[in-house]
């Protein structure tokens, strides 16, 4: 069986800039990732490798076993991304937007599934309002629905809930822990370490381009329980995530 | 609530269709600015040129004004076409939009057909715009049908070919604004819309063999009136030549990912 994701060896440079360096890595179907890391670390860069959006210089990557840049239809039929930026096509409504995403797949007739992402991600009384209309975390939702509306089984999430309220975190998460129980795989990039914790079964992090650790969240709690020095409550992700990105042992 | 995985499978189909009607909803949704403007700009010139030239004969037989009319109609298809493909992608990239066609399982063929296709969809939609428009000035006599067509949807395609690879190659719309008001505007004004190319300087008449608009404009207008200033076979040759060459540059940069996939 294919990895969901499968990352061999990628390595990306702008110029004298090394943004990725090498790096490899393996996420199973099913498994709710954490992709973790200061800014600039690559994070984006490495979703962009696996979305088609750049192309490494070094290495391959594939997407349920399809290459992303040799078989790329498969690829990108199987990966829903949500991008970080909050970015919309001022002509369209809500509704006209997640048919043209659907389209864009070669999907038609997908309005029954279109119903019920709006539905679940609450957009049902603003699916016939303009983009422009629309309030930052209302954008930030309809982003949501156009990584699904091709139902791909990998998920892959870029600071979904950056600038978000805490009731759309909430319901965001809801929703896509369910779809992760139903077997879609999840990788999640935050800053909110709250939240991976919470949420992910495994993390990788980077650290300028290069992969600073990789376990499960259980494993890399325990290896840093003694890091906290004051001695209060338990250790949780971010003093892990300081740890290692001050060049602590592993 | 089921989830996706839940589904049935789903069939695939090509995104082609849907991009192409998606850059065609996008001028529909703002015809004021994208088609009412440019007949409106076309009367003008029809309005002014027309009376100020009054009189005035071209091949020995041609009002001013029935010489101007396929001239006008075939400069507003060339710069619409132009500016649909070359106003979306610069809008699709700055605001960043453009990654939902990236994300999607299309081919830069597919690409490159639905935005050309759009292209030359708006260009003979505002085109007919003119004609209709003009008609009270007396519609030209239509003499050779096919090569209207051959011209009209060469010329659109070129154009928007060129939009294409303008949009993709500005990072911001004032080098798109550059290369349209020093490359395709001058083109098109000196391509022989409001003036037969004999009736200039021998030195001038050599110099508009070297624009490829030219051969557009005098092709399409051999289709209304059976006259040009040149053979409309050896223009339907250059022009075509010149859709290879423009096609083939576009579809490189879509395939490459040029400005697009970093």
């Amino acid at each position: 069986m294919h990895s969901a994701i499968s990352i061999k060896n990628i390595t990306k440079n702008y110029g004298a800039l090394k943004a990725l360096d090498n790096v490899s890595l393996a996420i199973e179907p099913g498994e709710f990732f954490g992709l973790l890391g200061p800014n600039g670390a690559g994070k984006t860069t490495l979703i962009s490798i696996l979305a088609g959006l750049v192309r490494p210089d070094q290495g391959h990557a594939a997407i349920m076993g399809a290459d992303v840049q040799r078989n790329f239809r498969d690829a990108r039929r199987m990966l829903g991304v949500v991008p970080q930026e909050l970015v919309f096509d001022p002509f369209f409504t809500v509704r006209e937007t997640l048919r043209f995403q659907s389209g864009y797949f070669g999907i038609r007739n997908n309005d029954a599934w279109i119903d019920e992402i709006i539905a679940n991600l609450d957009l049902a009384n603003k699916a016939d309002s303009n983009m422009r209309s629309l309030s930052g975390g209302m954008k930030r939702r309809v982003l949501v629905a156009q990584a699904l509306v091709h139902r791909p089984p990998v998920i892959i999430l870029d600071e979904p809930t950056a600038g978000v309220d805490v009731e759309l975190r909430q319901s965001l998460w809801q929703f896509i822990s369910r779809l992760n129980q139903d077997g879609h795989t999840i990788v999640l990039t935050t800053h909110y370490l709250e939240e991976a914790e919470a949420l992910c079964e495994r993390i990788a992090m980077l650290k300028q381009g290069e992969i600073v650790a990789l376990d499960t969240t259980a494993n890399l709690l325990t290896r840093y329980g003694s890091v906290k020095k004051d001695g209060e409550g338990k250790t949780d992700l971010e003093d892990v995530f300081v740890n290692i990105m001050s060049g602590g042992v592993l | 609530m089921k989830t996706a995985l839940n589904k049935p499978v789903l069939e695939y189909g090509s995104g082609f269709p849907t991009l192409l009607r998606k850059e065609i909803m996008r001028f529909y949704k703002v015809a004021f600015q994208t088609v009412a403007a440019p007949v409106l700009t076309a009367i003008l010139y029809l309005m002014i040129f027309g009376h100020v030239l009054e009189g005035k004969e071209i091949y020995g037989r041609l009002s001013y004004t029935a010489f101007l009319i396929p001239g006008l109609v075939m400069m507003t298809v060339l710069q619409n076409a132009f500016s649909n493909t070359s106003s979306s992608l610069i809008q699709s990239k700055v605001t960043g939009n453009l990654v939902f066609v990236l994300l999607a399982p299309l081919s830069h063929f597919e690409f490159y057909a639905a935005y050309i296709l759009a292209a030359v969809f708006r260009g003979i939609v505002v085109g007919l715009g003119v004609l209709f428009i003009t008609a009270w000035y007396g519609l030209p006599s239509i003499e050779y049908p096919l090569w209207i067509l051959t011209f009209a949807f060469l010329g659109a395609a070129i154009l928007g070919s060129l939009g294409l690879i303008a949009g993709i190659w500005s990072d911001k719309y004032d080098q798109l604004a550059a290369f349209q008001n020093f490359f395709i505007m001058p083109a098109t004004m000196l391509s022989g819309v409001f003036y037969s190319i004999h009736s200039l300087p021998p030195a001038w008449q050599v110099v508009s063999h070297f624009n490829p608009f030219f051969y557009m404009i005098d092709g399409f207008r051999y289709g209304f009136f059976g006259v040009s200033d040149i053979s409309p076979w050896t223009s339907f040759a250059i022009v075509s030549a010149f859709f290879v060459v423009v096609s083939v540059i576009a579809l490189r940069m879509l395939q490459k990912g040029y400005k697009l996939r970093h």
